[in-house]
């Protein structure tokens, strides 16, 4: 197997007196899902944070391709460049039309014109099915437009990995597969995804990789087959039944 | 839209059950009921409302009247001929205190922003810059605004520096600017506070630098959340244009003071009021509906 596009060793992060994660070891292939399951306060999100360099390390590495991402040198600004994020609360701009929050870091960060940057952005809604929702304002969106809009955003710098933090969990059970169709079509197209989620089943369809976390660290890892219908860790095996019993 | 017929509709149409709302609607009698009901009760309410407003006034009025000064208070501050001889020179000092108040605004809002923003920075070369900051709104938020125009009004002159203005009304300007500068710097600073760090993350996410994100996606959540205070600050600086008077242009209250002095009559004090409270007051309205309308808004966004 060639370089993963993302590589993380050893990594650790405490909020506080609290441990979050304990030492983290995780590769992410080029074109690769991975996705990261786990009870709440499991790490999932403090994980991605650390990724988009949000939170800042305690200790260990995270590469992107051949950056060191937590080296303190590095300007985070253009590191975060290459990577796209998306929150379970969507944290559209609110003042912005949605076409205006899509076209926002194209045009002051990569200094896109702002007619090229616009076409894009109209390409990016269509292809998310809200070609008509260009000129509303977020809070004229339902939850699902909000979280497809803000993939649009994320999307919109083409990065090169993009972070799903539980994208689906603030949504009503039948918006919830709206925006999973979205994430199942930027597989197809080879996007790099790494997403923390709680939908087992839009896991075991799309994911290449499941990786089980627990107490902070990575408790079981491997395809999604194995990690979902024959899980070899006692603990992934009690967390699967709590939650396919819902 | 037209409808294809189909198996399921070339079958007897069900009574009812599906009626599209607004059509042939009529409110059930229960429903009809209640509203009489609610009408009456209005319609009491407001009659209330009325009878006490107008008992109240009643009231008050007699008992100024009644009081053993009416006479004297009435002649002193309610003499028509007087009122009417003193109000154009009044309103013509008081275009003085507009003046005062348009250019102030336009000046105190870039100071308080200017503030605000340093205050909430972080980048180390403006430390400096910062404590300055602080120690401004410190200093100038705790002394009275009156004495801060006596002292820029007649200390400012006093260093005799070159370039130093010498017009009263000036240096009023400068004295209510940093006054002002400093609450509405305070106002501004409170409102980028209030914009939420998720929606600093998600700027920051997108490669957005600091100053990128502060422009973009906070300054402008930050106004619009401060827009009702601020706007009280405009109109408390309104009023205390008149403050200014103590250093003798002749804005509104300086006007009237000299007109009250001349005829041992205090009626103009009673005109000039009466032109600020007609700024004032539109002002206050305009304010409460922005709160209205921003309080709306909070409840959408929080999906009510």
């Amino acid at each position: 197997m060639s370089e993963p596009l993302l590589r993380i060793r050893g990594l650790r992060k405490s909020h506080g007196s609290r441990l979050v994660l304990r030492s983290i070891d995780l590769d992410v292939a080029e074109h690769q899902v991975v996705c990261l399951i786990g009870g709440s306060g499991s790490g999932k999100s403090t994980l991605l944070r650390c990724v988009d360099l949000l939170d800042v390390v305690d200790d260990g590495t995270v590469h992107l391709g051949a950056t060191e991402l937590t080296d303190p040198r590095l300007d985070a600004n253009v590191a975060r460049r290459r990577i796209g994020i998306v929150f379970q609360a969507y944290n559209l701009f609110p003042h912005l039309s949605v076409l205006d929050n899509i076209t926002l870091a194209p045009r002051q960060v990569h200094k896109v014109p702002r007619k090229q940057a616009e076409e894009s952005a109209r390409e990016l809604l269509a292809r998310l099915g809200l070609a008509d929702k260009a000129h509303d304002y977020p809070d004229r969106l339902s939850g699902g437009q909000q979280q497809r809009a803000a993939i649009a955003r994320a999307l919109a710098t083409e990065p090169e990995l993009l972070l799903f933090d539980e994208i689906t969990s603030a949504l009503d059970p039948e918006l919830v597969g709206e925006v999973l169709d979205v994430v199942a079509d930027l597989k197809q197209r080879g996007l790099t995804i790494l997403m923390a989620t709680h939908e087992m089943g839009f896991a075991r369809e799309a994911a290449d990789q499941v990786c089980f976390l627990e107490d902070g660290v990575i408790r079981e890892q491997g395809t999604a087959e194995q990690v979902l219908t024959d899980p070899r860790h006692g603990s992934t095996r009690r967390f699967l039944s709590r939650v396919l019993e819902r | 839209m037209e409808q294809q017929p189909t198996a399921e509709l070339n079958q007897p149409a069900q009574p009812s059950g599906q009626a599209s709302p607004g059509q042939e609607y009529r409110p059930s009698p229960l429903q009809q009921e209640r509203e009489r009901f609610r009408r009456t009760r209005k319609r009491r309410n407001s009659w209330i409302a009325t009878l006490c407003t107008l008992a109240f006034l009643l009231a008050v009025g007699a008992a100024a009247v009644a009081s053993p000064g009416w006479d004297r208070v009435h002649s002193l501050f309610l003499d028509g001929a007087e009122f009417r001889r003193t109000l154009p020179a009044i309103l013509s000092g008081f275009l003085l205190n507009i003046q005062m108040f348009l250019i102030a605004e336009v000046l105190i809002l870039a100071l308080g922003l200017l503030v605000a923003l340093v205050r909430v920075t972080r980048a180390p070369g403006l430390q400096p810059v910062r404590l300055a900051a602080t120690l401004y709104v410190d200093v100038f938020r705790g002394v009275p605004t009156l004495l801060l125009v006596f002292l820029v009004g007649f200390g400012l002159p006093a260093l005799q520096l070159q370039g130093t203005p010498t017009q009263p009304w000036v240096l009023g300007v400068i004295a209510l600017v940093l006054s002002y500068g400093a609450y509405v710097g305070e106002v501004l600073r409170a409102g980028l506070n209030s914009v939420h760090p998720a929606q600093r993350n998600a700027a920051r996410a997108l490669g957005l630098s600091e100053a990128q994100t502060l422009r973009r996606v906070i300054l402008p959540q930050a106004v619009r959340n401060v827009l009702p205070p601020l706007l009280n600050d405009f109109i408390a600086l309104q009023k205390d244009t008149a403050l200014v008077a103590v250093l003798g242009p002749l804005e509104a209250l300086r006007v009237a003071q000299i007109k009250a002095d001349f005829a041992f009559n205090y009626t103009p004090y009673l005109g000039a009021a009466l032109l600020f409270i007609a700024v004032t007051i539109p002002l206050t309205r305009y304010a409460d509906r922005l709160q209205r309308r921003a309080a709306q808004r909070t409840w959408a966004e929080a999906g009510a």
